[in-house]
């Protein structure tokens, strides 16, 4: 309603905005999904609110049950197995032990260092690794996407690096940089680079050629482009890949040192498997899963704030 | 109010092109544009093209689809070369991106990810304005496209007319000579056109820059226009010239259809458009059939 009415307004270029003048409404402009879309949730009838919240609530109580439940069974069942030996424990771990095997490795540290060390140690390799592969994939995808040329050039032998088992470098960067950090940080970039390589090229030519055409128009030299359309435009891909890309990092850092470190939890990993021992490998296992759960957070973090543009859930859409 | 707001044009129109007209004639010599198609065809978009627009001339460009009516504004505009003939703005031939030509394009193309002032301001900006003066100059201009208070939405917060107003408001910051415009309104529904037609004219009449207008509607180009292009269907060439001399100003697009003379032109152009749609018509059918 109140959209249409702003439409009818005449332009009225010398005097004060029109839209205040004639309009009449003070308030905030109509989102153009309008209210309708969330009327039965409006202010005013209160027991239809609160029936909606008692339903929303019921349902997230319902998901959370599940969830639960389906927890109790895995780690339950393993560990209701494992403790009646139909599977052996030895072999294949146990939730208690493995709580347990944390617990020791934390209090008593391992044989190169207490185990919160060899945890930075890990996730230095993985983020500075991220951090450099991620920037490496965005200007090789950008520059590669809005130039024809280099990528006709480039692009086979990125399918043809793309196609070699990347993780075998591995093996190289421990006898190019021995076993510091640098080969690990190296094998961690390598991987995240072509995931978000891909991506952001794909995005870079899924930019709207119009939109382009426009900003060419209006003076946009081709700096200006990327700055202010190619980038943002590609940057929907760009951060979905870096999800992806980061779970990438921690297995990079992780292979590396498996095949030759001094430090890190790839080398806890090996000598647990050294001496046989599951509930190690399960441990280091459970604190890899958690830096990745964070890593996960904050990405998602920075996704909403870097994305802030795009039209979120229905809930914060009108602002009346 | 006004003296700000014209301080603040003539500051911009310094910016943009230093003391050059404010409007420029636009010439189209024998232009041709062929492609090559995927196939190996050599496709002719437009053949031989010749009309001019007069300095700070409304002129509407109609057509059946696909007679190149569209492919023609992009040599205007530089985005495009033509394969022959020439094409001049101003008296100096087009090469590469013309300047002081703004471009207002069927769907959209506003930056979803930037607000609507700061989609406004592009222009000013890429033209190497501070970012200051090229937000003054943006405020200025969603003011007088009536979208004060709305600086700080983003597209999709806005209805259809709402984001073909930030449009205009974004091609005509510039302060182009010539406003280039491929179907603008084509994707709203009736009304919300007309309100956006009378708009147009309102805004036009101040800058008077010279406009060329791509349009289907028939109605649309006599109601708004000084002079009717009208196009074969493909390959397009130019069929016939209309200069409408309906009075300035118009005011209200949906009231002048009533008047006697502007009917007597409906049907005269109508006539010689008729055999054109109905031509490309039967060669669509034709490939469906």
């Amino acid at each position: 309603m109140n959209v249409k009415l702003e439409d009818e307004n005449p332009i009225n270029p010398s005097g004060p905005a029109a839209w205040d003048a004639g309009g009449g409404t003070s308030g905030p402009p109509v989102s153009p999904r309008g209210p309708g879309s969330v009327g039965s949730a409006a202010p005013g009838d209160g027991s239809r609110s609160n029936l909606a919240s008692k339903l929303r609530w019921q349902g997230r109580f319902k998901v959370w049950g599940g969830q639960l439940l389906l927890a109790v069974v895995i780690i339950g069942g393993w560990q209701w197995f494992t403790a009646e030996h139909w599977v052996d424990p030895f072999t294949f771990g146990q939730p208690t032990g493995i709580v347990h095997r944390l617990y020791t490795l934390f209090r008593d540290g391992t044989a190169f260092g207490s185990y919160p060390e060899q945890i930075l140690v890990t996730l230095q390799e993985a983020v500075y690794g991220f951090l450099i592969g991620a920037a490496a994939g965005i200007l090789m995808g950008v520059s590669l996407g809005t130039n024809r040329y280099l990528s006709s050039v480039i692009s086979p032998y990125i399918k043809i690096v793309n196609a070699i088992p990347r993780i075998v470098l591995g093996s190289i960067f421990v006898v190019a940089f021995g076993f510091g950090i640098t080969g690990k940080m190296l094998l961690a970039a390598v991987l995240v680079f072509f995931v978000v390589f891909f991506n952001a090229f794909q995005g870079v030519r899924e930019v709207d050629p119009n939109v382009i055409a426009n900003a060419r128009v209006l003076g946009a030299k081709p700096l200006h482009i990327i700055r202010h359309v190619t980038l943002p435009s590609a940057m929907t891909w760009i951060i979905a890949s870096l999800h992806t890309a980061f779970g990438f990092a921690i297995v990079g850092a992780l292979v590396a040192e498996i095949l030759g470190s001094e430090k890190g939890l790839g080398l806890v990993i090996t000598t647990a498997q050294g001496t046989f021992d599951a509930d190690g490998v399960f441990a280091v296992m459970l604190t890899v899963a958690v830096i990745t759960l964070v890593a996960e957070f904050i990405l998602t973090r920075l996704e909403r704030r870097l994305l802030a543009w795009r039209p979120q859930s229905r809930s914060d859409a009108p602002a009346i | 109010m006004t003296g700000v707001t014209s301080l603040l044009s003539v500051a911009a129109m310094s910016l943009t092109h230093g003391a050059s007209p404010h409007s420029a004639r636009v010439e189209l010599n024998g232009v041709s544009k062929r492609f090559l198609t995927p196939s190996g065809d050599v496709f002719t978009a437009i053949q031989d093209v010749t009309f001019a627009v007069e300095p700070g001339q409304f002129c509407a460009l109609v057509g059946p689809t696909g007679c190149g009516k569209s492919t023609s504004l992009s040599l205007v505009s530089g985005l495009d070369k033509p394969s022959s003939g020439t094409v001049s703005v101003g008296g100096t031939e087009v090469v590469g991106i013309a300047d002081g030509v703004s471009f207002m394009f069927q769907t959209d193309a506003l930056l979803p990810w930037k607000s609507v002032l700061h989609n406004v301001a592009l222009g000013p900006i890429f033209r190497g304005a501070s970012k200051r003066e090229a937000q003054a100059s943006a405020r200025d201009w969603l003011r007088r496209v009536g979208l004060a208070g709305f600086e700080d939405r983003y597209p999709h917060q806005l209805s259809g007319g709402m984001r073909k107003r930030v449009a205009m408001a974004a091609a005509l910051i510039n302060e182009p000579r010539i406003l280039i415009m491929d179907e603008p309104f084509g994707a709203l529904d009736v009304q919300t056109k007309a309100i956006m037609s009378n708009e147009l004219l309102a805004l036009w009449e101040q800058v008077r820059c010279s406009v060329i207008f791509i349009t289907h509607d028939l109605d649309e180009a006599v109601a708004l226009a000084d002079r009717v292009v009208v196009m074969t269907s493909s390959p397009g060439t130019v069929k016939d010239i209309y200069d409408i001399d309906l009075p300035r100003p118009r005011g209200d697009v949906q009231e002048i259809r009533f008047q006697p003379r502007f009917v007597e032109l409906q049907r005269q152009i109508w006539s010689s458009l008729r055999d054109e749609v109905e031509r490309a018509y039967a060669a669509t059918a034709g490939a469906m059939a």
